[in-house]
Parts: structure tokens; sequence; C-alpha cells
């Protein structure tokens, strides 16, 4: 399996802070790699080193075999890069940021253009001016600007920022369609059920790389224990009568983080969830929570709880 | 005192040619929290400002903490505490220092700033890093720096505009116990409690704070009173979140399996199938109602077909998210 990706100690630093710290790791053909993490823990810098555009302080890379430090020209002419801030060109149409890029990566074939329009669902708005464009179109026309000579490898930073979970949805497919033709892909997002859209998963935070593998075997390695759901009803409705303070999530919250055996409890959606150690049963919970009725179900382990668990440590 | 903190009634504004918010009512009574929820460019961001008092609608009412925004906007908007993600912070003052200002420009007397100032920052988790330069924040405690900000002059209600965009879970996870803890309807034990009446807290009065939140996040939307999905400009659909996914109920079907392109291809192409949606490794399809036993039935044989195994099947209950997707396919 070929690798398109290599890093070795990638480290960047910018005066006193280490933006990137020691990042090792290697992305192979055909993979769609996640790289998760909050705002600030190091994603874009470390793609910007990717594609040759940062010098790294410490360490090394290949990108589909070249070194970013000695040939990042074709690293950057082979690779296709969508910003998070798009870099679209507000007056200019559809087709002419499109004719636009085509013309900087020197693809020459004439229906090109609008085969790339067709295959991102843009024909209808070739002659639309960007500036009119509602975000999720815009969103559609960076990923054509990145696409339009045919890259074999995808750097996508943040594509879904800003736009809503059903386009986020759309775009996800749309990804997909390019990596079962072969496309690698990697995706920067700090959307933790977008993660969970990917083969492998490397998890950032505060510039170090945390771990890095499927989600299924993020879920099995890095959670300390068993994760539970707490159900309670009723909790957050306004119903009368219900006058016990028991009923409030914080104090149920309080209650589940003083449970012997109780690592972590936090709000999930609309219930509770605790991360147990595995000893701890759904009785000992109800017992802690001292609160009536109450569901309490094992439940499913998210990235997020990976997340929490590995940079809380 | 009917307790209704936040009303729009009737409330629309253009810009130009576009309306972007479109005859719009919504009422937020003390201790909701109603999450307001849809695309970009939906009116989400235009309507809070609205009701912020940031600018004026074209016509209809909008009255926030029992003060018209139009006859009485300043009490109006002494009720309010606003934050959104690009809130503006001044990275060279400190974290105690950026409270003080706030503190100032809501007109809190100079004696009572720094009592409390210490307690919202020990409410929002920030105490220890009064004296740290807020340029030199993390982004997670920037945010809760903007909350603590938004809360200084103990405002009845909370306008928060995409609050935690691109935030950390760790952060996401405090600043929504610091958000039910507001709205709670009685001031918990651990909250300090202000000089004078018992019922100062951090939300003052019975009945607590009302707070709108619009949110990307179907987690955070699933967890409020009631949910609002905005759609071109309109409010198009309201209610409980529970209620909102019983509207689905029997309809959502699971499927696992591989290859999962495939296995999608072979759904789509089914009778009764509405809509087909990957959800990381597995599909969620949303079927006419009471079709799902005959597309569970028909399915296997459409993924062998295709050259697919499907390894479950099975009805979920709804999510959210299923109900937005079906809402914006309408």
């Amino acid at each position: 399996m070929e690798t398109v990706i290599q890093t070795q100690d990638l480290t960047k630093k910018f005066g006193d802070f280490t933006a990137v710290d020691g990042v090792t790791f290697e992305v192979r053909a055909g993979e769609v790699l996640g790289y998760l993490g909050p705002n600030g823990s190091g994603k874009t810098t470390t793609i910007r080193m990717l594609l040759g555009l940062l010098r790294p302080s410490a360490g090394s890379a290949t990108v589909l075999g070249y070194d970013i430090l000695t040939q990042p020209e074709p690293i950057r002419s082979r690779v296709g890069y969508m910003s998070q801030k798009f870099a679209l060109y507000d007056e200019l149409t559809v087709r002419e940021n499109l004719e636009f890029y085509a013309g900087v990566y020197g693809v020459r074939e004439r229906g090109h253009i609008e085969n790339t329009q067709a295959r991102l669902g843009l024909s209808e708005m070739t002659r639309e001016r960007v500036s009119d464009l509602p975000v999720g179109w815009r969103q559609r026309l960076a990923l054509a600007t990145a696409i339009v000579h045919g890259p074999r490898l995808l750097f996508l930073d943040e594509p879904t920022s800003g736009v809503d979970p059903t386009a986020r949805r759309d775009f996800w497919d749309l990804i997909y369609e390019f990596v079962e033709e072969g496309v690698t892909a990697f995706v920067t997002t700090h959307y933790m059920d977008e993660a969970e859209y990917c083969g492998r998963v490397g998890i950032m935070s505060a510039g170090k790389l945390l771990a890095m593998d499927s989600p299924s075997g993020l879920k099995r390695d890095h959670l300390p224990g068993l994760a539970w759901d707490v159900i309670s009803v009723g909790t957050l409705e306004r119903q009368d009568g219900l006058t016990s303070d028991a009923s409030s999530l914080p104090e149920l919250i309080l209650r589940l983080e003083n449970c012997p055996g109780v690592l972590r409890a936090g709000l999930a959606g609309d219930h509770l969830r605790a991360i147990t150690t595995d000893n701890v049963t759904a009785d000992d919970l109800r017992k802690a929570l001292n609160a009536g009725a109450l569901q309490i179900q094992p439940a499913e382990a998210t990235l997020e709880d990976v997340f929490l668990a590995l940079a809380l440590g | 005192m009917n307790n209704i903190l936040i009303h729009a009634q009737n409330i629309t504004k253009r810009f130009g040619e576009t309306v972007a918010v479109n005859d719009l009512s919504l009422q937020v009574r003390a201790g909701e929290i109603y999450g307001l929820v849809g695309p970009d460019g939906a009116g989400k961001t235009t309507t809070m400002r609205l009701l912020c008092g940031a600018m004026r609608p074209e016509c209809g009412a909008i009255s926030v903490g029992g003060h018209s925004m139009l006859e009485d906007p300043d009490r109006a908007r002494e009720q309010i505490g606003y934050l959104s993600q690009k809130f503006s912070l001044y990275e060279e003052l400190t974290v105690l220092e950026n409270i003080r200002f706030f503190a100032e420009v809501r007109g809190i007397p100079r004696g009572e700033w720094h009592a409390r100032a210490m307690e919202i920052l020990e409410f929002v988790g920030l105490a220890e890093f009064i004296d740290r330069r807020a340029g030199q924040l993390s982004g997670g405690m920037k945010q809760k720096l903007g909350l603590a900000s938004a809360l200084i002059h103990r405002p009845r209600v909370l306008l928060l505009d995409e609050p935690t965009g691109g935030v950390d879970p760790v952060t996401r996870q405090d600043f929504w116990q610091l958000i039910i803890k507001l709205v709670a309807p009685s001031p918990p034990s651990h909250l300090p409690v202000g000089e004078g009446s018992p019922e100062r807290s951090a939300g003052q009065g019975e009945g607590g704070v009302s707070v709108l939140v619009s949110t990307p996040y179907m987690d955070e939307a699933v967890r409020c009173t009631y949910v609002g999905f905005m759609k071109d400009g309109r409010l198009v659909v309201e209610d409980k979140p529970k209620v909102l996914r019983e509207r689905l109920a029997g309809r959502i079907l699971e499927v696992r399996g591989a290859p999962l392109m495939r296995l999608r291809r072979a759904a789509e192409g089914l009778d009764g199938i509405e809509s087909v949606q990957t959800f990381g490794d597995r599909l969620h399809l949303r079927v006419q109602a009471g079709t799902s036993g005959a597309v569970m039935a028909n399915l296997t044989g459409a993924a062998h077909q295709a050259g697919a195994e499907i390894s479950s099947i099975k009805e979920v209950h709804p999510g959210l998210e299923d109900v937005f997707i079906a809402l914006l396919e309408e």
C-alpha cells in the first residue's frame, strides 16, 4: 500500500509558542484521514508545512514521495488544497474562478472545467458571482477549484466550517465519491461527528498528536472504561410539580461525579453520560444518583469521549 | 407575571431585496433554553441582532425582560447578555481588566464591580486567571471570558450566537453546564448569592434566566427546552425536541454493512425510500410512513444484487438531524 504522506517529528515553533509538536504519522493511498482537534491545536499549521508553504522548525516530511523542504513545487502542483476560507474571488463568477485555478495548475483540456462543474452540481451556477452564492455553494466551488487538475491527494482544511449539518453531510458524500475513485483525502475538522466518517482519525490537542487510529480502534484503546447513558425523564422539560432538586441536571452530574469509579460525567445530547471504570454497574450509578425515574444503560462510545479522555489525561 | 422574557411578534427585516427575517414570532420563558437551528443564511444571526436591539425590524414588536425594544430600548438592553462566536476581547488587558471594562460599560457602580467580577469569574472557572492577558488565553478560556462579560450585569436574558463553534470539547461541555445552571429554577447552593435579596444569583429573580442559543450542533439543540428551525428567514417549525423527533417515528432505519457506498446506491433505488444519508459507518434511511417493513425485506436482496452485504438493519429513534434533513428537503 503506497504511502502518500509521511512525517517524522514534524515541529513548528513561532517564538515561544509551539504550534506543532513532534508529529509523526503516515497516510496511505485511498485513505480518508481525519485530523481532529479544536481551533488552535495545530491542524492548519501542519497542512501548511506539508504543502511546503511553511518551513518546519524541526523534523521532516514527504508528500507523494517529495521532500517538503527541498521539493515543495512538485507537491503543490500535484495536490489539491481547499482552504478554510475557501480562497475564492468574490467578484468573479463560478466559471471564472474555475478558469483561473485551471490556468494556475496548467489544465489545458477544454472540457475539464465543464466536467468539474457537472461533477459538483455547479453547472447551473456557472454564471453566478461568488458574492451572490450562499455558503454551501461557495463550499462546493472551493472544492471544485481544489480538484480541477485531477489531483490524487486532497488537503481539505476545515472544509465544512460554518456550513450547516445537512450541507456538511452532502459534502462528505462528495468526498467519498472521490475517494472511491482512488483519491486520498486528508481532512481537518473540529466536528467530532464528522471524524467518525473517516477511515482513520488523528487527534490533535495543543500541537501534539495524541493518537491516530480508526474510530473503533481509538474507542477500543483509549477509552479508560465503560460508557453509560443516564436518561432522566423530564429534567429539562418544564413540568409543574417537579420540586425536588434531584430533577436538576447540574445536581445529577454532581452526584455522578461523586460516585466511586466514575471518571467523568457530563452532558450528552439531551441526557447524561458517565465514563466509569470497568467494575461499575448500572445499580452503582442508580444508588449514587438516588433520583427516582431513571434509565441507565450501556452506551456506545463516541470520538468525543475519546478526545476528552485523551485531553484530560 | 407570565414570565415571558423574550418576545418577538411578527418581526420582519429586509436588506435591500433580501428578506432576512420574515414574519417571525417566538417566545422564551424564564428557565427555558430555546435552540435556534437552520441552514446558513436562514436568518438566525439577524434574528439575534434584532432581539439585541442592534438593528430595528421593519415591522413587528420585540420585548425583552418585559421591556419593549422599540419604546424602551435602554431598559430592554440592560436585560440582555449577548455572546457570539466573533466577540471581542481586549487582548492586551488581563482577564480582570476586561471584566472591569464591561462592568463599567454596563454602568455597574465602582464599589460593586469587583465582588461581582470575582463571583462571575468563579462561576465560569476563570478565577485563577484574573491576571493573565486575554490574548494569552486558550480559545476555550476566551469563550468563558466572553460568557463572563455577558453575565456581569446579571442579565435575565442571554442571547448566544453559535457560542461554541470550533471550541474544544472540554470547553463546550463546561460551557453548557454553566448554561443549564443559569436557567435552573432555583440557584444551586454552590453558586454564591449576591448582596440584598436572597434570590439574587447569576440569574436573578425567580425562575432563572432565559436563553436563546443558535447552534450547528445537534447534540446541543436536542437538550434545549424548545427548538426552532429557520429556513429562508422563516421559523418553519418549533417544538420540544422530543415532539420534533416523534414526527418521524417509525420512519428512520439504520443500516450497517459493506461496502457502504454500494449499499447506499442499492437503498436509493428502492420503493418507499425518501432519503438516504451516510452517518459515518452506517446509513440512515428515511422511508415513507408504513413502509419500513417492506423496505427492510427488500433491502437485503437489493444489497446482494449490488454486491454488498448487510450486517444489521433496524428501526431507530429519529435524531434531530433526521428531522432537519426532512424539513430541508420539503
